[in-house]
């Protein structure tokens, strides 16, 4: 009976002593000097990631996303401002954080070709102190939840590049990390590998209580798994919020989308997003308009330059959507 | 798990690539037991030709001791001092570095993985090269020769982890540098000939680096009358530098270690990807 009261009270301060926050971001700034410019990765964020979250920051090539994710890991100095992960200085105690965290990238090249799937995990297991055997129980067990068990005893030159961003996620997991950092994990990678990934992704955080912060390009992976949302750009964070929040923002707007034929080179008096499908030869216009009284100006803007309007209807707001209205240009250009 | 327990594990994990690595491609057998005999066969067949009777045995025990520890300094130039440039390449220096181990764990494991071939080729280069060549060896003190050729390969292996980490900042110059360095000291570390001959002060200068003093010291215990008459120093002496020079050059690579580190994180060089 004792026993229980001890184990209740010792919980409770196990609890209490965890860090509500996994991550802390204060006013961190970091610019590279390239010849004679200087490029701001970042510019004075502030961000506050909780512990148990799945965080997405989404933004284009060159956002600051990675520079970020290299700061926490402990790779990179600020150049201001400071960063903690579960309230440690990353950069004054980096080697406290070191056992806690891991990190996963996208077309990550990561591990020694002429090993095999099961021997590279084990290998980077071994650099976190995991006794070897309850590393290979692990790995096997990731294996085979990630469906590469078929692939374990194949060196790594010879696998696919899906089966490698699974490999890299098993590579992450292994070390059972507090926070785990995930530089586009699915980019270039299949569908069904992505979902594989994802569904995997939220069923380790539910069971373990662990933190995650993702970078992506993808929205509908954004929207489908994170519990909030940053967006940022030319290292600001410019919204933060949950992804249904973040898209009431487009409440009072409307989204219209054409699907026209393939033009080149089009420019119209009202902004829009605009992806060319190639298999059905047609455009897909997206616009984000204030009232519907602008649909009549352009569609006849568009029969003036000749478009052939194949459909048209108003759609529910994206996280693209949103991306594109703070930022003023698609996640992909 | 403790500190000392996690490096241990690094060094071994790290040293499993090498050797798993090494051993999966059978093609390095022919490459690292036969091909370095014709390396040392040219210089034997020359003094076969052209040195006096009585020191040639001395001559020929040189050009082995040699051809054996040469494998060593390949290993430290192109293996350990390109570690880190060699990681950054592949995508894995990021995953080392973020891990919870010291960086001398890494360079260490990959030192000890290298070292089992290296090791492999000194032996065969020795054996084979006195079964085919003909050459006994005067092995007054097996003992002390062992800890000569210990105490070289520290101070030898201490001088890569500060090349090493000095090339931790720089990608491909640290490909010009080893080649620059590869020649000069093939001839300052008298890998064939008694160092002395180049001159007391050459040599003098030459004995900073760790092989010069530990061939003429090997060749001491091994090479008989003439290679005792052509040391450079006394046999103690010799052990005292390369003793003062394995301390000096750990103690070097670790503060170079530490600063290099911090600048490439500084400088944002210690990763392929930013931004």
């Amino acid at each position: 009976m004792y026993g229980v009261y001890y184990y209740s009270f010792k919980l409770l301060i196990e609890f209490n002593a965890m860090p509500t926050l996994a991550i802390e971001i204060k006013n961190l700034t970091r610019y590279f000097e390239t010849g004679k410019d200087t490029v701001k990765a970042l510019d004075g964020v502030n961000l506050q990631i909780r512990t148990g979250e799945l965080f997405g920051l989404l933004g284009s090539n060159g956002s600051g996303k990675t520079t970020l994710i290299k700061i926490l890991c402990t790779l990179l100095y600020p150049t201001s401002g400071e960063a903690f992960v579960s309230g440690i200085n990353v950069v004054k105690e980096p080697e406290k954080i070191r056992g806690k965290i891991n990190m996963v990238a996208g077309e990550e090249t990561s591990g020694y070709g002429i090993l095999t799937v099961r021997e590279n995990i084990w290998l980077f297991s071994q650099l976190y102190g995991i006794e070897s055997g309850l590393a290979k129980k692990r790995i096997d067990a990731l294996l085979k939840l990630l469906g590469l068990t078929k692939r374990a005893h194949t060196r790594i030159h010879k696998i696919s590049t899906g089966e490698r961003q699974k490999m890299n996620l098993c590579r992450g997991l292994v070390t059972d990390p507090d926070v785990l950092f995930l530089d586009e994990p699915t980019v270039g990678v299949d569908v069904n590998s992505g979902r594989t990934i994802r569904d995997y992704l939220l069923k380790w955080m539910k069971n373990n209580g662990k933190t995650v912060l993702l970078t992506t390009h993808n929205m509908v992976e954004a929207e489908e798994i994170c519990d909030r949302v940053a967006i940022i750009d030319k290292g600001k964070i410019l919204a933060l919020d949950t992804p249904s929040n973040l898209k009431q923002m487009l409440n009072n707007e409307i989204i219209l989308e054409l699907e026209t034929n393939i033009i080149k080179n089009l420019s119209l008096k009202y902004e829009f997003s605009k992806v060319d499908n190639h298999e059905k030869n047609t455009s897909n216009l997206r616009f984000l308009l204030k009232d519907e009284s602008a649909v009549p100006d352009i569609i006849s803007e568009l029969s003036e330059k000749d478009v052939k309007i194949k459909s048209l209807y108003k759609s529910e707001p994206t996280l693209e959507d949103i991306f594109i209205k703070l930022v003023g240009r698609n996640i992909n250009e | 798990m403790n500190n000392f327990e996690r490096n241990l594990r690094a060094i071994y994990a790290r040293a499993y690539v090498r050797i798993a690595g090494t051993n999966r491609e059978l093609s390095w057998i022919f490459f690292t037991v036969f091909l370095p005999l014709l390396g040392i066969s040219a210089y034997i067949y020359v003094y076969k030709a052209t040195a006096d009777p009585e020191i040639l045995n001395s001559l020929l025990t040189r050009v082995i001791i040699g051809g054996a520890t040469l494998a060593f300094w390949m290993n430290v130039l192109w293996g350990m001092g390109n570690t880190f440039y060699w990681e950054k390449e592949q995508g894995n220096l990021d995953l080392f570095f973020m891990a919870p181990i010291s960086r001398t764990s890494i360079l260490l494991g990959m030192a000890l993985g290298g070292m089992f071939s290296t090791s492999v080729r000194a032996l065969a280069t020795i054996f084979l090269g006195a079964l085919i060549f003909k050459i006994s060896f005067t092995l007054e003190s097996p003992l002390l020769l062992i800890a000569t050729f210990l105490l070289t390969m520290i101070a030898l292996y201490g001088l890569g982890m500060l090349f090493a980490s000095l090339f931790l900042m720089y990608g491909r110059g640290s490909w010009h540098v080893t080649n620059l360095l590869q020649e000069p000291i093939f001839l300052l570390s008298g890998f064939y000939f008694p160092i002395k001959f180049l001159g007391f002060h050459i040599a003098f200068i030459a004995s900073i680096i760790p092989l010069s003093l530990g061939l003429d010291s090997m060749n001491q215990l091994i090479g008989g009358n003439f290679a005792q008459e052509w040391a450079l120093m006394p046999l103690k002496i010799e052990l005292l530098a390369l003793g003062i020079l394995s301390v000096l050059f750990f103690y070097l690579a670790i503060k170079s270690l530490d600063y290099m580190e911090n600048l490439a994180k500084k400088e944002g060089r210690l990763t392929l990807k930013y931004l």
